[in-house]
């Protein structure tokens, strides 16, 4: 029994600290440097900050570098897909096209209205586009992020809204000199106040690792007061001032606790970085 | 004299892929993800460090591992440090197979890699969760653990190859 014991421990100490020729470091003490690395990683010192800086703008060029085969493979696939289904998008397209049509008419009518409202209340909506290209869009089943090629010094900060054509997309959650990260709607740590329309229903929308949000936190009446028959259009509220209100961000069709996105985070390649600013009499 | 220049050059390119293959995944994160099979992903990287620390760690340098983990953990965005730790832990995992095994035998490492990755997964989730307050699916880290159980068979036949040619490449 003791002897056994005595094996498993030469075993793990062989294991920990014994080093071959060519290895320059013992187990132990990278498994140290690493949970070092991860505990000053959790403070803000600046100096960890620059080092985090500096990893990052090597990791995200490279990775992007390294994307290209399978990013290549990735466009391919699309393509051969898009291909197979163009008659099918044709007449799918065709109807859409003539709703649209209608819809265009009392559009322009509901915008120049809004504009004239605002400017009675003195209120104007001033935003600052950036166009960013991504660089690195892994769907990682750990966390549903993009990297971007506008940092810093393009004037990126953190928590600015990523907007794909019109459709909201994210957040910027990490700023680099050259390069930023957004979380992507459908992160599960990504959580927005948006409102559900016709019906104006506050709530908060939540990502659920999929390629699709979750309502949560409305209140009782959201249950009685949505018709399921009716096509909700999910919009962000504005609330807490980190989004520019009415952006569009998805739809609720079948399920009411679904909301299927306006964008295919998986289809990305240009984004619009935004931040707005609300000018008024308060 | 020809034999011998040819022999430097194939052993350096050789002896390195391991090394090469190790960062062009955690920095491309192969995952086949472009196939949009819902809930399929699988870690190649822990397949590769399970396979070369245990069966020739000379050619894959703890020193490399840590700093894959570290390049991994920005490409992904998890706090950085955690993915060298967990890496690590394989080559724990792999360094005290080695010490305790005689007979090299596929079905044990098959069943130790099972058990690695379940470990290793389980910290790595806990260390998330917990101390980070990351909201995780925890279903997700089982089932990825669970493919890349089930594709170890098929990449060590590729591996097995691949260290065949090394070892040829090196005894010429």
């Amino acid at each position: 029994m003791a002897s056994s014991r005595d094996d498993f421990v030469i075993a793990i100490r062989s294991a920990f600290l014994s080093k071959s020729y060519q290895q320059k470091f013992s187990l132990l003490t990278l498994l140290f440097l690493s949970l070092i690395v991860l505990v000053l990683g959790t403070f803000n010192l600046k100096a960890v900050q620059y080092v985090k800086m500096g990893i990052n703008e090597i990791a995200y060029r490279s990775s992007f570098i390294a994307s290209i085969p399978e990013n290549y493979i990735q466009k391919l696939n699309i393509q051969f897909r898009e291909h197979m289904d163009v008659y099918k998008n044709y007449k799918k397209n065709e109807l859409l096209f003539d709703e649209l049509k209608k819809k265009q008419l009392s559009n322009e009518f509901l915008i120049s209205e809004n504009n004239r409202l605002r400017k009675l209340i003195n209120e104007s909506i001033q935003s600052k586009d950036i166009y960013a290209k991504v660089l690195i869009d892994r769907d990682s089943p750990y966390l549903k992020s993009i990297i971007l090629n506008k940092g810093s010094k393009d004037n990126v900060k953190l928590g600015m809204a990523v907007l794909d054509d019109t459709y909201l997309v994210g957040k910027i959650i990490e700023v680099n000199y050259t390069n930023s990260r957004v979380l992507l709607l459908s992160d599960l740590n990504s959580k927005i106040p948006v409102l559900l329309e016709p019906q104006s229903l506050h709530a908060v929308l939540s990502g659920s690792g999929k390629n699709h949000g979750v309502i949560e936190y409305t209140k009782e009446e959201y249950n009685n007061k949505l018709d399921i028959e009716d096509k909700i259009i999910v919009y962000t509220s504005g609330y807490g001032g980190l989004f520019k209100p009415g952006l569009p961000v998805g739809e609720i069709t079948e399920n009411k606790k679904i909301i299927n996105f306006f964008s295919d985070f998986q289809q990305i390649d240009y984004v619009k970085i935004v931040s707005f600013e609300m000018q008024g009499e308060d | 004299m020809s034999s011998l220049n040819k022999k430097t050059f194939f052993n350096s390119i050789l002896s390195y892929f391991p090394v090469l293959i190790l960062f062009i995944s955690v920095l491309n994160e192969i995952d086949f993800n472009f196939l949009e099979i819902e809930y399929f992903s699988f870690n190649f990287v822990y397949i590769l460090i399970f396979y070369w620390t245990l069966k020739n760690p000379n050619l894959l340098g703890y020193g490399s591992i840590f700093i894959a983990g570290l390049m991994n953990d920005v490409v992904i965005g998890m706090p950085i440090g955690i993915s060298s730790f967990c890496y690590l832990l394989i080559c724990a995992a792999t360094a005290y197979l080695r010490n305790i095994t005689i007979t090299p035998n596929f079905i044990n490492d098959w069943i130790s890699l099972l058990i690695t990755i379940l470990l290793v997964n389980s910290i790595q989730v806990v260390t998330l969760d917990i101390i980070f307050s990351f909201e995780v699916n925890y279903m997700k880290y089982f089932i990825n653990s669970g493919f890349t159980f089930i594709f170890y068979p098929l990449v060590l036949l590729l591996f097995n190859i691949l260290e065949r040619k090394i070892k040829f490449q090196s005894n010429d």
